[in-house]
């Protein structure tokens, strides 16, 4: 038993704060917010040259190959660094269901792409009945000759507008069980009959609301077999759930880190703010969730990567956890700060509008509390 | 990151378990008997310590050479994890265990170590703690007890308080002022107090779930020999902060925390209230949650402090993390199993009507205390602050 890093991911974690602190400073990260793209390509090219989209991609398929406890140490230091763009969408949405459930050839033909960075990905899964249940998924795909016909809207799907293609889950029969009747679609995300909107989000990311109005699928661009994708998604959401508890992880501690200095730095009173017990206490608060955040984080990332017999009952802990642990560490960061933190110069609002984001994509601790309690068969 | 044990360890837990699935009768268990410290509990708890020394397991992580195995911090880990799931009733050596060895095997003389050490891991000796006073608590180094020197002798006056099993121990740490001029710190020895030396008084102080646990001890012109003071004179205070480079991650809190998270959600499952079980209730669902999420967190960040110093680190606010979230864990634990409970959980043992033989009414009244014993949280997080995060003093 070894709760730290490995030599790899030490090596990887240093890696990645480097170049994410010279590569990815404060400036491009608001540069973003307004951007429509909401990436930088350059950057882009810069990550997939160091290998980071083809990071859980087998070798084969051009990938480095590492696994799940690599992709959360490094998705801390996105946390940390708040990287814009599609890089969770790209290499957890898309690339995870197409080694979960690819065919070889579509293994081959599109994992290198992504690795490479050629390709950018999404998955579109929720609508507007913002349900992350497979009850939510009602957008309708009809078979008509050798295609499908897609019709229906969805909603909250990251990165969509930027994408060349995207993963659509949608409904090709309903039944007495919402789980079954779920299709995987392989989308030109460029096809006739897709309009997308991109969404104003408290954190500036962009989520796009996806219309799809008579979009016509070869009916053999099928991930999986047809009516059988929900068990897909599945794993897909638990993987998303990860690294968006380590993206969470990287962005508490930062946020953390930032309030602390400036706990002992600003004066008033005659004296740094750090020095009363009001603060000190908020802070020795703040810590253990951070760090309690970390290990549950790691502990669901381990026991995904390894199958454990626990591993759903551990993703859905750690994400009940680390999504109110880290709400309770910016609520501190923001309020230690006083005045200044309100302000839009001042970098620790970026941190707390994105851990926003974070605690709801994938679930929220209610979301995830539940599960816990049918986990533990309550 | 690797969560798993080695196959060795995996089977020295085996051997644990299978040892105490033979060893400690049910009515042993830490839950089955009053938190009364009587001379029969005292029993139960000394016949316990004597079968574990017949396994060198009273102190299994001390060297080899002082009476014990020289376990890894990871099977350290474990077996303190099997005892406290097993509620094993190891109070009998928790002082000389955890505090007097300790700091015996760094500070003692050789004739202090051959005099004590074995009668420790041999279970012939219960040793109590004189640290607190009335009016040093959480300020402890501002202590008033005086040892002054007497030719051969020191003559000890003063009084401590919260003195565990005093009426039933038969040594003593004691740590007293032996320089009152010196700033508080740099005045204070430490000292090894047979019970029965003339002049100690123990009176019981009754604890509010109506048990004697606790004492105040009393030194009237104590006369202790020299050979008593333990290290140099003056440098007790140092020597109180010893705790070696054992396993010191909190786990058995943790562990007390799943015990009880177990029986409360089999007490949901299986109790109906108006025609509904328990675990049907949503907010039943959500506070076993939130204690699930706690005892895997708890568990987690003592797991921290153990793999840390498996790897020859030295941890420094971890394991008062773990402390401090392991003790208010506990105590979250049984607040949510008495709302649970609803009416019921107000019934104390041995009602027909008390659920679970009454272990959240106890625990609720139990962990308030302990909340508060060996550093209260709030102490704890000046430590965090100051010590771990380097904060500035107030």
């Amino acid at each position: 038993m070894d709760l730290g890093l490995d030599e790899q991911q030490e090596l990887l974690k240093n890696f990645a704060r480097d170049f994410l602190e010279k590569e990815c400073p404060e400036s491009l990260v608001r540069e973003m917010e307004e951007d429509e793209k909401g990436y930088s390509p350059d950057l882009w090219k810069k990550m997939a040259d160091q290998g980071w989209m083809g990071l859980i991609i087998p070798e084969e398929y051009g990938g480095t190959g590492m696994n799940l406890c690599e992709l959360a140490v490094l998705l801390e230091e996105f946390g940390r660094a708040l990287v814009p763009g599609p890089y969770i969408s790209t290499v957890v949405l898309g690339a995870t269901p197409i080694m979960e459930a690819g065919s070889d050839e579509q293994k081959q033909y599109m994992l290198p792409k992504i690795a490479s960075g050629e390709t950018i990905m999404t998955l579109a899964l929720t609508e507007p009945s913002a349900k992350w249940d497979a009850d939510g998924v009602q957008l309708e795909a009809k078979k008509s000759g050798s295609d499908y016909v897609l019709n229906g809207v969805k909603l909250f799907v990251p990165d969509a507008h930027v994408t060349d293609r995207m993963i659509v889950a949608a409904r090709t029969s309903s039944g007495k069980n919402p789980e079954d009747g779920v299709t995987l679609f392989f989308v030109d995300s460029k096809a006739d009959g897709i309009s997308y909107e991109v969404l104003k989000t408290i954190a500036a990311d962009k989520q796009c609301e996806v219309t799809f109005k008579d979009v016509k699928i070869p009916a053999d661009w099928v991930l999986g077999e047809v009516d059988k994708g929900w068990p897909i998604v599945e794993k897909v959401k638990k993987v998303a759930t990860v690294a968006a508890c380590a993206y969470l992880v990287g962005l508490a501690q930062m946020d953390f880190d930032v309030t602390l200095n400036y706990a002992k730095e600003r004066v008033q009173f005659g004296r740094p703010i750090g020095s009363f017990q009001a603060i000190q206490h908020k802070l020795a608060d703040a810590v253990i969730d951070v760090d309690g955040s970390r290990f549950i984080t790691y502990k669901a990332a381990w026991s995904l990567q390894e199958g454990e017999p626990d591993a759903d009952l551990m993703v859905s802990m750690a994400k009940a956890w680390t999504s109110d642990a880290s709400r309770r560490v910016v609520a501190h960061g923001q309020q230690i700060h006083g005045g200044i933190g309100f302000t839009k110069e001042y970098k620790i609002q970026l941190y707390f509008r994105r851990q926003k984001w974070m605690e709801l994509m994938w679930g929220d601790a209610d979301y995830h509390r539940e599960l816990v309690a049918q986990k533990l068969e309550v | 990151m690797d969560f798993r044990l080695s196959p060795e360890e995996e089977a020295f837990r085996q051997e644990v378990r299978d040892w105490l699935g033979d060893n400690l009768p049910k009515d042993w268990q830490q839950d089955r008997f009053s938190r009364e410290q009587s001379p029969e509990t005292l029993n139960i708890y000394r016949t316990f310590a004597r079968k574990l020394a017949e396994k060198k397991w009273v102190a299994p992580q001390w060297p080899v050479e002082y009476g014990g195995l020289g376990l890894s911090v990871i099977q350290q880990l474990i077996f303190n994890e099997e005892m406290a799931h097993a509620q094993a009733p190891v109070g009998y050596s928790i002082i000389g265990v955890g505090w007097v060895g300790p700091t015996l095997i760094v500070y003692g003389t050789e004739e202090q170590k051959q005099q004590h050490l074995s009668a420790i891991t041999n279970a012939e000796m219960m040793w109590c703690q004189g640290f607190s006073e009335p009016g040093a608590g959480s300020d402890l180094a501002s202590l008033q007890t005086k040892a002054v020197r007497d030719g051969d002798d020191y003559v000890i006056n003063g009084q401590k308080i919260w003195t565990s099993g005093a009426h039933l121990a038969d040594w003593c740490i004691l740590i007293a002022r032996t320089d009152p001029e010196a700033p508080k710190h740099k005045g204070i020895s430490y000292f090894l107090v047979d019970m029965k030396t003339p002049g100690i008084t123990v009176r019981p102080l009754i604890d509010m779930m109506n048990n004697h646990g606790f004492n105040e001890m009393f030194f009237e012109d104590v006369r202790i020999p020299r050979k008593n003071l333990l290290g140099e004179e003056n440098r007790g205070w140092y020597m109180a902060a010893t705790t070696l480079d054992f396993e010191r991650s909190s786990i058995g809190g943790a562990v007390g925390g799943r015990r009880m998270l177990e029986e409360l959600v089999t007490y949901a499952r299986e109790t109906k209230r108006n025609g509904k079980y328990l675990s049907e209730e949503t907010t039943v669902r959500n506070r076993l949650a939130d204690a699930a999420l706690d005892v895997e967190l708890g568990r987690l960040l003592s797991y921290r402090v153990a793999s840390m110093q498996q790897r020859g680190m030295v941890p420094n606010y971890e394991s008062s993390i773990a402390k401090l979230f392991n003790t208010d864990m506990q105590l979250r634990m049984a607040r949510a199993g008495m709302e649970i409970m609803g009416l019921y959980g107000q019934l104390e043992p041995p009602s027909k009507h008390s659920p679970l033989r009454g272990k959240f009414e106890r625990q609720y009244l139990w962990q308030t205390g302990m909340s508060v014993g060996g550093g209260t949280p709030e102490i704890q997080k000046n430590i965090i602050a100051m010590r771990g995060l380097g904060m500035p003093r107030p």
